[in-house]
């Protein structure tokens, strides 16, 4: 069995994951700082490709990057390669699709952590980098780190967008749900059911994996360490 | 050398004006939750900015509108005490502490750490999570931990709304004797006049959003000069009244009587201590509720109008009765009206 479906797969899903934690957690913050009115727009914009087909999402990107498009275009003739049909294009697809997945798990985060602690750091004479790093995010790592593993779950699975952009090359671009259309097309009935398989159980791993650390985030994480309350 | 605020802050409808001087001692704000207390704290620290005014602690300027000063919280050295403590809730409580040493060099911060939490009797607590310690417990580490960042000013916002009754006085004679070490500018905020008189010799009354003169606690209790001082004396009653040509009328009291001030429109105050034993004023007991010394009752007077007044058990009248005396003037509150 050729295993680099499986292979494709993680490695798109882990570095548009790894992208759009980066990304998403710097929009939560600073789209919750802006005023009111941009702030709306903004988070439409943002959360767009969470309701929007991916097929449109897909067509949307062929509409930059495509080889006769701008971006496509000028980078054809700067770098001398096309930004689609290869497998790293998947990566822009699912970067786009899973982003506002990470962005909405930080901001619901970021709105639950409690201002007066950072307000707190800076009269303590503390940096706002320190507060940021060493107060804000750690008080927000459950839902940051659900918000990731969510991500890289979609990212998994995503097909609609990267099927467009990347299409389906055996042992180039295919990934697994590319793989399991391909195979269900051609009658491989066996071969589909043996990758919706393996999909199904890398999926629920991820699941479970979020269900954990939203539970965590629930019951305060201090209590667990600790040997009950004194009060 | 003393903490100086002039400031002017609108937010929505609120608007706040703060004007007041507090020398190295303890002033007290005191007044109703929502009336702008927090917000003056939050100026003062630089978490929020005024619109205008000046700020200047011990000689820094740390706000200034006209010359465009506005030191970032950091640089303020005001430590902040918040109603919640606001301790970081992952941190264990050695690591609070430190947090707020790294002004020292790294290898000074365990040890200063250690001796402060020796000072303030949190050892065995060092790594306890806040939310393990009781809220006495939790107090003590925010103060500890404001003192470690060696403010110049401190703010206490409410420092003891959050504690139990039989906590709360123990913590009183601590933070009693951590105020009189400190030796700089503290300022306590505070609904609880007798919170105010066991730590502070001096304090203004802050009524929406606006704060009125420095005064003593016996002076505000013998001449309060406004409603809102007033009503924190202990003042419950309050009504319209007009001064023309030597007769003061407050129509809602049904009260006529002579009176020597100038003409114009006033706030007259009834306070408990302005009852005594007579029939000018007249009404029905509605509600009563007693404690030990004095029974609080709710009475309709025939105008359709409510007074609320503290009476001896001794002439508490009962519910549906009438109940008769007659204001002594002298003890009523002529205020200017708000």
């Amino acid at each position: 069995m050729d295993w680099f479906p499986l292979w494709n797969s993680l490695r798109i899903a882990a570095i548009s994951s790894f992208f759009v934690f980066f990304t998403g957690i710097a929009a939560a913050y600073y789209v919750a700082r802006l005023p009111r009115v941009i702030k709306g727009v903004l988070d439409v914009v943002l959360t767009l490709p969470l309701v929007l087909p991916p097929t449109v999402v897909g067509y949307l990107l062929l509409l930059v990057l495509g080889p006769r498009r701008v971006v496509g275009a000028w980078f054809l003739e700067l770098f001398g390669f096309k930004l689609v049909m290869t497998w790293w294009s998947a990566i822009f697809a699912t970067s786009v699709v899973i982003f506002p997945l990470m962005y909405r798990t930080a901001r619901g985060a970021f709105e639950a952590f409690d201002e007066t602690l950072s307000h707190a750091g800076k009269t303590l004479g503390l940096s706002n980098s320190y507060i940021f790093w060493r107060i804000r995010m750690p008080c927000c790592r459950q839902g940051i780190l659900a918000g990731a593993v969510l991500a890289f779950a979609r990212a998994l699975g995503e097909y609609g967008a990267t099927s467009m952009i990347a299409g389906y090359t055996p042992g180039k671009t295919a990934t697994i749900s590319t793989t399991v259309y391909q195979l269900w097309r051609t009658n491989q009935e066996q071969e589909a059911l043996t990758w919706v398989l393996i999909n199904m159980a890398i999926s629920a791993v991820v699941l479970l994996a979020v269900n954990m650390l939203e539970r965590r985030q629930r019951t305060p994480q201090r209590k667990e360490r600790g040997h009950g309350s004194h009060r | 050398m003393a903490l100086i605020v002039d400031l002017e802050k609108r937010l929505g409808d609120f608007h706040l004006q703060a004007s007041f001087r507090v020398e190295h001692e303890a002033l007290a704000l005191l007044g109703a939750s929502g009336c702008g207390k927090s917000v003056t704290l939050k100026c003062i620290a630089g978490i929020l900015r005024p619109d205008a005014g000046h700020i200047e602690l011990d000689g820094t300027v740390l706000f200034d509108s006209a010359a465009k000063i506005d030191l970032p919280p950091q640089q303020r050295r005001v430590g902040y005490l918040f109603q919640n403590y606001a301790l970081f809730p992952h941190m264990t409580v050695a690591q609070n502490v430190r947090a707020a040493l790294r002004h020292c060099p790294r290898q000074e911060r365990r040890q200063t750490a250690q001796q402060l939490m020796e000072i303030f009797h949190l050892t065995g607590l060092e790594g306890h999570y806040p939310a393990q310690l009781s809220g006495g417990q939790q107090q003590r580490v925010a103060l500890v931990r404001i003192l470690a960042a060696k403010p110049s000013a401190i703010l206490l916002d409410e420092p003891f709304s959050a504690l139990d009754a039989c906590l709360k006085y123990q913590l009183e004679l601590e933070l009693e004797a951590i105020l009189e070490d400190f030796g700089g500018s503290v300022l306590y905020v505070s609904h609880d006049r007798g919170e105010v008189q066991r730590h502070c010799r001096r304090l203004a009354v802050i009524d929406n959003g606006l704060v009125g003169r420095v005064t003593t606690l016996p002076s505000l209790l013998a001449h309060p000069v406004t409603v809102a001082e007033a009503r924190m004396a202990g003042c419950r009653n309050f009504t319209a009244c007009t001064i023309h040509a030597g007769m003061l009328k407050a129509p809602a009291w049904g009260l006529n009587f002579p009176c020597s001030k100038a003409d114009g429109t006033y706030t007259l105050g009834l306070p408990d201590g302005a009852v005594a034993p007579g029939d000018i004023l007249q009404g029905q007991v509605e509600r009563s509720m007693a404690d030990d010394v004095t029974a609080t009752t709710l009475l309709r007077l025939s105008t359709g109008e409510t007074l609320l007044l503290s009476l001896p058990l001794t002439q508490c009248p009962s519910v549906g009765s009438t109940f008769s005396f007659t204001p002594r003037l002298e003890a009523m509150l002529l205020l200017p009206s708000p």
